[in-house]
């Protein structure tokens, strides 16, 4: 394996683009032989999507975490993933808006659009595209800093205001929409790491909804708060997916039956199954998918 | 069968009990016997010095009665201010010191006499009548400052009962001084001296302001060079640098740099910036740059164990919004990081304050009486100071010198202080 990152620096970029269609390489195509071993079942593919993915694989160093993932995230639709932990959830949800290029030994290949434009591309800002796919982690991690100023922050740094008065008016809209502003209207000068854990998690939202993005990536977002707080937290991505499309990493099935249009199940690193979320809780077709949604596994 | 192993399973802890008991009270006692041994090491350290050191902070007034004669400060009747400056005014204290005693006769007995005043009664008295001329033809009763050894016998710090060969001040002036204590003539005052003047040969004239302006200075410059250069090298090791061979060495050769013994900073002051650059010698400034090459080490090391010790949430929080690797940085990381980087900061500094070595190398050690005006006036620094102090031999400067410890260890503290409350206020939010 070791031999694969020296594989030629210089067709990298090649093989990144186009997996597929490299076979120069033996080692490629032995990898190729194993990932043939597997064909997503279902649906992955939409038209006319928002998000699409064409032959992912991610390493990590030498190990390879996601392994040929092809899925499309249709317009306006809350498309839920699950899986058992270390399968590559957060690893592919990380892809869509680059935030892997923070890892240094993360390596990204296929072909990944937003709106049929591809974001590898050499010349994506990543700035921009962060901007447009905004992301809400596991862990609510408000800034250290005031309620206020947790909203404002991207839309600061990004000019999406030019009044103090039109920066009011987006903070306030955004924590509307994150179903927060009546709690907090009286302390938006307080700091946001005081809320409560859920909160906390709305606040993020707001924040994240703050710079108008399209896309919103959900990274079990509500795996650090009680049923309450979930549930405040469901009905609200339910409301949102009304302006953005959203992705939403889950390890509750429940969730996932309750809040998307589309489910997708990840197992050590490909994509068993995709298909409306009716479908795969009702009459799964793999049965890795069918033992873990039915607590036999995971 | 079951019932007699449980009971002897319970037998056998409670044997092995009883040991680990003792062996934990044991260790606490080593710990407190340890924390003890500290603590009286540097009660004795503290005491002696507070004891040395606090009569320097008093000084002792004789009260004289002044004859302000004309002819005996051998000027006109309206003397102008030059004749004034040019007055003979330590004529007008011997007369008035003979006035008070008048059996004193002898030569020798006389300079004993004089000696009672320290000489700078001459100028007091100088800038009295300069101030109001119509003193002239007037008798006045004025406090004069004490001669240290007068002084010293005052304090009580004179043991009369040693044989008179062995003491500065002899029998006659000790009945002297007891004479005009009995008539309420001397007075124990603050002594502002110490405060406001710079050194002395007189111990009872010196004071540290010249060094207190020095180590500022100093510490200033190194303020100046080492946090930015410091807190900027951390960042960059810490957030943008790659990690590989080079950056690895980097970190190796900082860590070893805190490590090197500080006059090999003063030898590399003095080569480089001295010798070779011709950067004035004595200078604050060359002290601050050599002192900050030291403290750098220190403020990097500091800094970069703050930053790395902020949440890797923050950053995917501010990345997942679109900032900027260096918006993220300063708006976020930084923040955060940065009573971690006061704090290491304030110690360097610290450490940079109480360094001795390498400035004595770069030239700091000369006699400064003068307060520096800037970063290249020659200039002493307070702990260069003391070290001065300490080789003298005269007994006032015994007691200057531990006073000057004390000052400087205010200094000492107040900083830490400062590191301490930073800290501690930032950890609330
Ligand atoms: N920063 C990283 N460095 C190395 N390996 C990682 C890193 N992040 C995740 N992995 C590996 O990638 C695999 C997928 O992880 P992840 O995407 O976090 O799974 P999930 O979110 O589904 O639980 C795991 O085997 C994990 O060990
Ligand atoms: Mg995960």
């Amino acid at each position: 394996m070791s031999a694969t990152t020296a594989v030629n620096e210089n067709t990298r970029s090649m093989m990144e683009r186009n997996v597929s269609m490299d076979k120069t390489s033996a080692l490629e195509m032995e990898r190729q032989a194993d990932m043939e071993a597997y064909k997503t079942i279902g649906s992955p593919l939409v038209k006319d999507a928002k998000m699409s993915a064409r032959n992912v694989n991610v390493f990590y160093g030498d190990k390879q975490a996601i392994l040929d993932v092809s899925l499309d995230i249709g317009r306006n639709e809350v498309l839920a993933m699950i899986g058992p932990s270390g399968c590559g959830k957060s690893t592919f949800l990380r892809t869509l808006n680059r935030m892997n290029d923070i890892i240094p030994i993360c390596r990204v290949q296929g072909d990944i659009t937003l709106d049929g434009e591809d974001i590898y591309k050499s010349n994506q800002d990543t700035v921009m595209l962060r901007a447009r796919v905004g992301m809400v982690f596991q862990k609510p991690n408000p800034f250290p800093k005031s309620i206020y100023e947790n909203v404002a922050y991207g839309p600061r740094i990004h000019g999406l205001a030019h009044s103090k008065a039109e920066m009011d008016e987006i903070v306030e809209n955004s924590l509307r929409r994150a179903s927060l502003f009546d709690e907090v209207k009286d302390q938006l000068d307080k700091p946001g790491t005081g809320l409560s854990g859920g909160q906390q998690q709305r606040l993020c939202i707001a924040r994240a909804i703050a710079v108008s993005p399209e896309v919103i990536l959900m990274d079990e977002p509500c795996s650090a708060l009680d049923p309450i707080a979930t549930a405040r937290i469901e009905e609200l991505i339910d409301d949102l997916k009304e302006k953005y499309t959203i992705a939403i990493v889950t390890h509750s099935m429940q969730q996932a039956a309750r809040v998307s249009q589309r489910t997708a199940y990840f197992h050590l690193g490909k994509l068993i199954e995709v298909g409306s979320t009716k479908d795969i809780f009702t009459i799964p077709q793999h049965q890795l998918t069918e033992n873990y949604i039915t607590g036999r596994f995971g | 069968m079951s019932d007699s192993r449980q009971s002897s399973t319970t037998l056998a802890i409670q044997a092995s009990l009883k040991k680990r008991y003792a062996r934990e009270r044991r260790f606490q006692w080593y710990g407190r016997l340890a924390v003890l041994t500290g603590f009286i090491f540097l009660f004795i350290l503290l005491a002696d010095i507070i004891v040395k050191g606090s009569p320097a902070f008093t000084q002792h007034y004789i009260e004289l009665d002044i004859d302000f004669s004309a002819e005996m400060l051998g000027v006109g009747e309206n003397p102008s201010a030059e004749e004034i400056a040019s007055a003979d005014f330590l004529a007008v204290v011997k007369d008035s010191l003979r006035e008070q005693f008048p059996d004193v006769t002898g030569r020798s007995e006389k300079k004993a006499l004089y000696r009672l005043i320290s000489i700078r009664a001459e100028y007091t008295l100088r800038d009295m009548v300069l101030a109001d001329p119509g003193l002239i033809g007037t008798h006045k009763n004025v406090w004069l400052l004490a001669h240290a050894e007068a002084g010293s016998y005052l304090k009580g710090q004179v043991d009369v009962t040693a044989p008179e060969a062995e003491r500065r001040v002899k029998d006659a002036q000790v009945a002297w001084l007891d004479t005009l204590r009995a008539e309420g003539r001397t007075e124990s005052r603050f002594n502002s001296t110490f405060f406001l003047s710079g050194d002395s040969r007189e111990p009872e004239l010196a004071g540290i302001k010249a060094a207190l302006y020095g180590s500022f200075f100093t510490l200033m410059v190194t303020f100046c060079l080492a946090f930015p250069i410091g807190v900027m090298a951390a960042i960059y090791l810490e957030e943008f640098a790659p990690r590989n061979r080079l950056t690895d060495l980097i970190e190796i050769n900082i860590n070893n740099l805190a490590a090197v013994p500080s006059i090999v900073f003063g030898l590399l002051g003095l080569a480089v910036f001295i010798n070779f650059f011709e950067l004035p010698r004595s200078a604050p400034l060359v002290g601050g740059i050599v002192l900050s090459l030291m403290t750098l080490p220190t403020i990097i090391i500091t800094s970069r164990a703050a930053i790395q010790a902020v949440s890797p949430s923050i950053h995917e929080a501010a990345m997942g919004v679109g900032a900027s690797k260096l918006q993220t940085v300063f708006h976020h990381v930084l923040p955060v990081a940065m009573p971690g980087i006061l704090t290491g900061s304030i110690i360097g500094m610290a450490q940079a304050l109480g360094e001795t070595a390498p400035l004595l190398m770069i030239g700091m050690v000369a006699f400064i009486m003068d307060v520096p005006g800037g970063v290249t006036d020659p200039s002493t620094v307070l702990p260069v100071q003391i070290y001065l102090w300490a080789d003298s031999p005269e007994r006032g400067f015994t007691e200057k010198t531990s006073a000057a410890i004390m000052v400087l260890m205010g200094f000492l503290i107040l900083m830490n202080a400062l590191a301490v409350y930073l800290r501690k206020r930032f950890e609330l939010k």
